[in-house]
């Protein structure tokens, strides 16, 4: 290996440079407080987990995992997302009276590039779990507060893609017979390989109105009007169930009045395994990646011991702020220079203004080579030197 | 007025023949529009951006965004295995990869070499196989390396094997069929899907998926 610069960082770290960190901190307020209002309780965990425990149960992909040895010989994992830590403290502790908990967190999680740069290995997310309520007024409520906390941060054009799993495992294990077939079939979807579907579908030993239903499947993506075609590929009943949860769900976020961000995309398969029913993505105009997703994942929680449903969503807040364009800059602060014979005068004058909520800087001029230079990035600057016009004497 | 697209074109022998169908398909494309040396071509009038890549750097431009869509070859989907959608097989420069070497050879027994432009593609070939190899990667004229004992093999593109043939190599296993693909990043494929759709239709309308779909 060659010999690092000072400089360098590892593969896909970042610095947040101060007007990069007000810019975040601006996007997590606003999020973090709609949360808030909506009853969701932040909480925090440990960066450090066992890679039996956490790390195998996440979504993420194992080659994407930071692992490292603890000194008893135990693998450790950078946890790559925060619901499966947040399962994990829920199933063991919180969950004992198995009512509803709703709670939040903002957090860096870490997932390894194989590849090249262009993606950071460690970034935020802001989300919500909603555990133990399996109903679809959870899924709803979820999906709600989402569109609500995205235009508290002021993004305007977004959009949300809701599928479900059981839809797509019920029609192809009616359509093909077995959950090998179907496994195979829903991997070219989770492959997003629509060719090789069709190729697939084509090279089965099936009628043709049967491979006509699997084609027109991938046809599944639009409003509301899609649950009907989804309905018509049905034969006897079966998979209902998931087109009337799709269908409460449509008419609960109605209710919210918030469906004008929501389509339907019976095609989208996030993973393999995680999800169990309702899921969905969020897309924003200018990101090449989706800005955030989440779903209903009722098989994680009983990893960890406690059976029961839980849903939620996670934003990036690195690509919202992209979506979100130029940073808003944020305030200027003030600026008192000051020398050692005013300042006193300079201390309670900045205590004053401080008190009044605005930002002071208070700089002894003797530390300030160029003092043009050094009072431009200030809004207004106050100069408390030399002997004279002494005053505020306390 | 339409939003506008940004299209990842192969640059070279694919460019032709998708301009080509991109023409069959009812798109006004200026007659000088392959003869540019321009890396950006705006087609205003349908409100196209076009983008000149090298084919193995297509899927790269669409995972990330910067281009909506792209044509790429099968070889580089499976080569790179990009998160973008594969959307419509276009049926053109057909062609397919292979594993070629010197005729009547074998592999070497200890540690068999293989010569390459695609070494997922070959190294994924090979352990299917139940064969462990070495890969070694090259970035063009994959040939040389039997000829001048770099390697045992070379897994590489074969069209027309006239190149092999020239070069007195053969082809001792056809690993997969290539065709160039249409592609789209999934945020795209979701913010603009109207446009995107309507490319989709016409464009299955005049590729052979279309004719056996109907």
């Amino acid at each position: 290996m060659s010999q690092l610069f000072m400089f360098e960082k590892p593969l896909g770290m970042r610095d947040t440079l101060p007007e990069l960190y007000e810019a975040k901190s601006q996007v997590r307020n606003a999020i973090g407080n709609e949360m808030k209002q909506w009853g969701y309780q932040f909480m925090e965990t440990p960066a450090l987990e066992y890679y039996e425990t956490v790390g195998t149960a996440s979504a993420i992909l194992d080659q994407q995992l930071f692992k490292l040895l603890d000194s008893q010989g135990h693998t450790l994992v950078l946890r790559p997302d925060m619901t499966a830590p947040i399962a994990r403290v829920a199933a063991s502790k919180l969950l004992k009276e198995d009512l509803p908990l709703r709670l939040a967190y903002s957090a860096s999680v870490f997932r390894a590039q194989q590849r090249e740069g262009g993606r950071p290995a460690e970034f935020e997310q802001i989300g919500v779990e909603m555990i133990a309520d399996e109903t679809v007024s959870a899924d709803g409520e979820v999906i709600a507060l989402m569109v609500s906390a995205l235009k508290q941060a002021k993004l305007e054009n977004f959009q949300i893609s809701v599928g479900h799993i059981g839809f797509v495992q019920e029609l192809f294990l009616q359509i093909l017979g077995t959950e090998e077939r179907a496994q195979s079939l829903t991997k070219f979807l989770y492959e997003k390989n629509f060719v090789g579907y069709r190729e697939h579908v084509k090279g089965l030993n099936l009628s043709s109105i049967d491979k006509q239903r699997l084609l027109d499947f991938l046809k599944l993506k639009g409003g509301e009007e899609v649950l009907d075609f989804a309905q018509s590929l049905l034969e006897n009943g079966k998979g209902r169930e998931a087109l009337l949860q799709l269908q409460q769900l449509w008419e609960i976020v109605v209710d919210y009045g918030e469906q004008e961000k929501l389509k339907f995309d019976l095609t989208l398969v996030s993973h393999m395994s995680y999800y169990t029913g309702i899921l969905f993505e969020v897309y924003a105009d200018q990101v090449g990646f989706p800005i955030g997703n989440g779903g209903r994942y009722n098989l994680l929680v009983e990893k960890f011991g406690k059976t029961t449903g839980a849903t939620g969503f996670a934003l990036r807040v690195d690509r919202l702020l992209e979506a979100l364009g130029e940073l808003k800059k944020a305030e200027p602060a003030q600026c008192i220079l000051f020398s050692d014979e005013r300042r006193k005068e300079a201390f309670q004058l900045a205590r004053d203004k401080r008190g009044t909520g605005v930002k002071v800087v208070l700089q002894d001029i003797n530390g300030v080579r160029n003092i043009d230079q050094f009072t431009e990035q200030y809004g207004e600057v106050t100069f408390l030197i030399g002997k004279a016009g002494r005053g505020n004497e306390s | 007025m339409k939003e506008m697209i940004t299209i990842a074109m192969p640059k070279g022998r694919i460019f032709e023949e998708a301009a080509d169908l991109l023409r069959q398909a009812g798109y006004e494309l200026p007659p000088e529009f392959e003869d540019s040396r321009k890396l950006i071509i705006d087609v205003v009038e349908e409100r196209f951006r076009f983008i000149l890549a090298k084919p193995m750097d297509v899927a790269t431009y669409v995972e990330h965004g910067v281009a909506d869509l792209g044509i790429a070859g099968k070889d580089v989907m499976l080569e790179e295995e990009r998160d973008v959608y594969e959307l419509l097989d276009l049926q053109i420069s057909k062609c397919y990869l292979a594993v070629a070497g010197l005729p009547g050879t074998r592999m070497n027994d200890v540690a068999p070499k293989i010569a390459t432009k695609y070494p997922n593609v070959a190294a994924r070939y090979f352990r299917e196989q139940g064969e462990q190899v070495e890969i070694i990667k090259l970035n063009g004229s994959i040939e040389l390396a039997p000829l001048i004992g770099l390697s045992d093999r070379i897994v590489d593109i074969v069209s027309t094997g006239r190149t092999l043939v020239e070069n007195g190599l053969v082809e001792y296993e056809r690993i997969v069929d290539i065709t160039s693909r249409l592609i789209v990043n999934p945020v795209s494929y979701r913010m603009k899907d109207e446009r995107i759709n309507e490319l989709v239709d016409r464009l299955t309308s005049v590729t052979q998926e279309g004719v056996k779909a109907r």
